[in-house]
């Protein structure tokens, strides 16, 4: 059972998982992403941050090839993406509400589908293949729910089980679209448990987010972005001075607000109880 | 029922029903799921102009109607892809000028009367010929050989498209194939069930099975059931009654959804009443939350301070108090039979 890694050992020649240079995305003329620089390298905690609509999510379906690149090049593991067909070293974790709405279907056979493309065109799933869909339930602390209906799952436990679906393929690298939302603050727990389980055996991760939350003890690197370009990249600590110092710049509200992952719209109403009013008579 | 098998049509219509009642519950999962459950019904509305095109230039209707389905399959599923037009409209345009067409090429034909038209809108256990029980036969065996060998990728595909394309998976050819399965199930299904009336035995069985089904490949085997029981019974009924078979058979495919809505409701109401629900807790229960693990019949119960809890939907059940002996059998091992009270918690955590 445990003898194979959940994600295969290197096989590149070089670490460079996922390589961007001068990549705009988007559709037809309107690039919603443009000229990006991005370099994420094996055993990467990466966290790509920005508000809704910023162009992260544009970018993470860029390098799945989800959507149009316009402009210059993606190179996965060393080869440029237009050659590049073994998708499946790529871990795609959706952002899903729902995980089967139209017809019933058990966890385990949700997590199945993620074996697929290691099969070939009309291949079944043998023996180890089960075992490699029963232990990523395991890893994502599922395997208690293998044969249970995923509508009657938690929204957290469905979030798991697409984790535990990009598993069962054996990726060299997860890509997380907002891991977190929707999922309340225990469960998020649970679940920056189970990635930090997967830290632990070494998985390179990209997490699309709004909002660090629960999840930022895990990474090794942040990089903003908004309005289309990246405007940070660099490490925790990094991101933490360079947010502090624009939190002690008070012409640049927009700036402040815009790191710290809050909603700039929702911040500063009439309404809002925030510490002043607190200490007020 | 002897008497009705000693009839050579009705051996051959049957057959025709035991054929179509297994293709068309499998395919039409998937487009449950695929949420186009009324595409049979536009490839059956395009089936009748090949029906027609073959009755006029005397040709075989069932190699016609294929062709005309498969062809329509084949440009609706490219047209959704591309995604240029407005798809709803696209297959509008190309369901109702199929039935038009059909309905006008059909007049001019030598046999084109109007009892002719609606055998092959209804169905008709007398218009199964030896030759076509052959064709269908093959068709049917074609159908399910493919599904069967597919089932994973089909399902994978149906369930998240996006998700699917991400990791390589051929989604367009797998959409393609789906397709060319449904209008090949029309065309077999199209004797016994009527072209008008396929898509229900498609559908219905599925519908019913969705009730009882707690995962996909039980939803599969139901829907199977199912659909074997309306289009058998459907025909056997045809014949002392007098009614036509599409009719009979979608009829009684709508009975069992309603007698298995019912039933499913009453015991879910029953049940609901029966089982004991565990006091909430914060944490979930897992690997890591510090509760033993113990197998229990066919799931894996947690001992909290001293109580068993089983998960179930969002809550935990009790399952009763853990001793060395067997646990007194709880209320849905009960409702299972003898299980419950052979199969005592057997201690060992998890690993």
């Amino acid at each position: 059972m445990r003898s194979a890694p959940l994600v295969s050992p290197d096989a590149a020649p070089s670490d460079a998982v996922v390589t961007l240079q001068g990549a705009s995305f988007g559709y037809g003329d309107g690039a919603v992403l443009s000229d990006v620089d991005l370099s994420i390298r094996k055993g990467e905690i990466v966290a790509i941050v920005g508000p809704n609509g910023s162009g992260k999510s544009t970018l993470m379906k860029g390098v799945l090839g989800l959507n149009e690149r316009v402009a210059g090049t993606v190179t996965l593991f060393g080869t440029d993406s237009t050659e590049f067909h073994d998708r499946a070293r790529l871990g795609y974790v959706p952002q899903r509400h729902t995980l089967s709405a139209s017809v019933r279907a058990t966890a385990e056979e949700i997590v199945a589908t993620g074996r697929l493309p290691r099969i070939g065109w009309l291949g079944r799933l043998r023996a180890t293949d089960r075992q490699i869909v029963a232990r990523s339930l395991d890893v994502v602390g599922l395997a208690d729910r293998a044969a249970t209906e995923v509508s009657t799952l938690s929204g957290g436990q469905q979030r798991r089980v697409l984790i535990a679906r990009a598993l069962a393929g054996q990726p060299e690298v997860l890509i997380m679209d907002e891991p977190t939302a929707g999922v309340d603050a225990a469960n998020q727990h649970v679940l920056a448990d189970v990635l930090d389980r997967l830290v632990e055996r070494d998985v390179t991760m990209v997490i699309v987010t709004h909002e660090l939350g629960a999840l930022e003890r895990l990474l090794t690197r942040i990089v903003v972005i908004d309005g289309g370009r990246i405007r940070f990249d660099g490490t925790p600590q990094a991101y933490a001075a360079a947010r502090d110092s624009v939190h002690h710049d008070h012409d640049s509200h927009h700036h402040d607000l815009e790191l710290d992952g809050h909603h700039p719209s929702l911040a500063h109403g009439p309404l809002d109880v925030d510490h002043t009013d607190r200490s007020r008579p | 029922m002897i008497d009705l098998l000693s009839v050579d049509f009705m051996q051959r219509a049957l057959i025709a029903a035991l054929l179509v009642g297994t293709v068309a519950p499998m395919v039409g999962i998937f487009l449950v799921q695929r949420r186009l459950s009324l595409i049979g019904d536009g490839m059956g509305h395009v089936a009748l102009a090949g029906v027609a095109i073959g009755l006029v230039a005397g040709a075989a209707p069932v190699l016609t109607a294929l062709l005309a389905a498969v062809v329509a399959a084949v440009v609706i599923e490219l047209l959704r892809a591309r995604g240029r037009t407005n798809g709803d409209v696209a297959l509008a345009v190309i369901f109702y000028g199929g039935i038009a067409g059909g309905v006008v090429i059909i007049s001019k034909s030598p046999s084109g009367t109007p009892a002719n038209l609606m055998k092959y809108l209804f169905g008709s256990i007398l218009t199964t010929q030896r030759t076509d029980l052959y064709v269908f036969a093959g068709l049917a065996l074609l159908i399910s050989v493919t599904t069967w060998a597919l089932r994973p990728r089909l399902f994978a595909v149906a369930n998240d498209e996006e998700y699917a394309r991400a990791v390589g998976l051929p989604v367009l050819p797998l959409n393609i194939v789906l397709a060319v399965l449904t209008a090949t199930t029309v065309v077999v299904a199209m004797r016994v069930v009527g072209l008008l009336l396929i898509s229900a035995l498609m559908i219905v069985p599925n519908a019913a099975s969705q009730l009882v089904a707690r995962s996909f490949s039980g939803g599969l085997r139901w829907a199977i059931a199912f659909g074997l029981v309306s289009s058998v019974g459907g025909v056997a009924l045809s014949y002392p009654l007098d009614t036509p078979s599409g009719g009979t058979i979608v009829l009684l495919a709508v009975a069992l959804f309603v007698v298995t809505a019912l039933v499913t409701g009453v015991m879910a109401r029953v049940g609901g009443r029966r089982h004991d629900v565990a006091e909430t807790h914060a944490h979930e229960h897992g690997a890591e939350c510090g509760h033993p693990a113990v197998t229990h019949g066919d799931h894996v119960d947690y001992v909290h301070d001293g109580h068993l809890h089983a998960a179930h939907e969002g809550h935990y059940d009790e399952h009763g108090v853990h001793h060395d002996h067997p646990a007194p059998p709880g209320p849905e091992t009960a409702s299972t039979g003898p299980a419950g009270t052979t199969a005592g918690p057997t201690t060992g955590s998890r690993p």
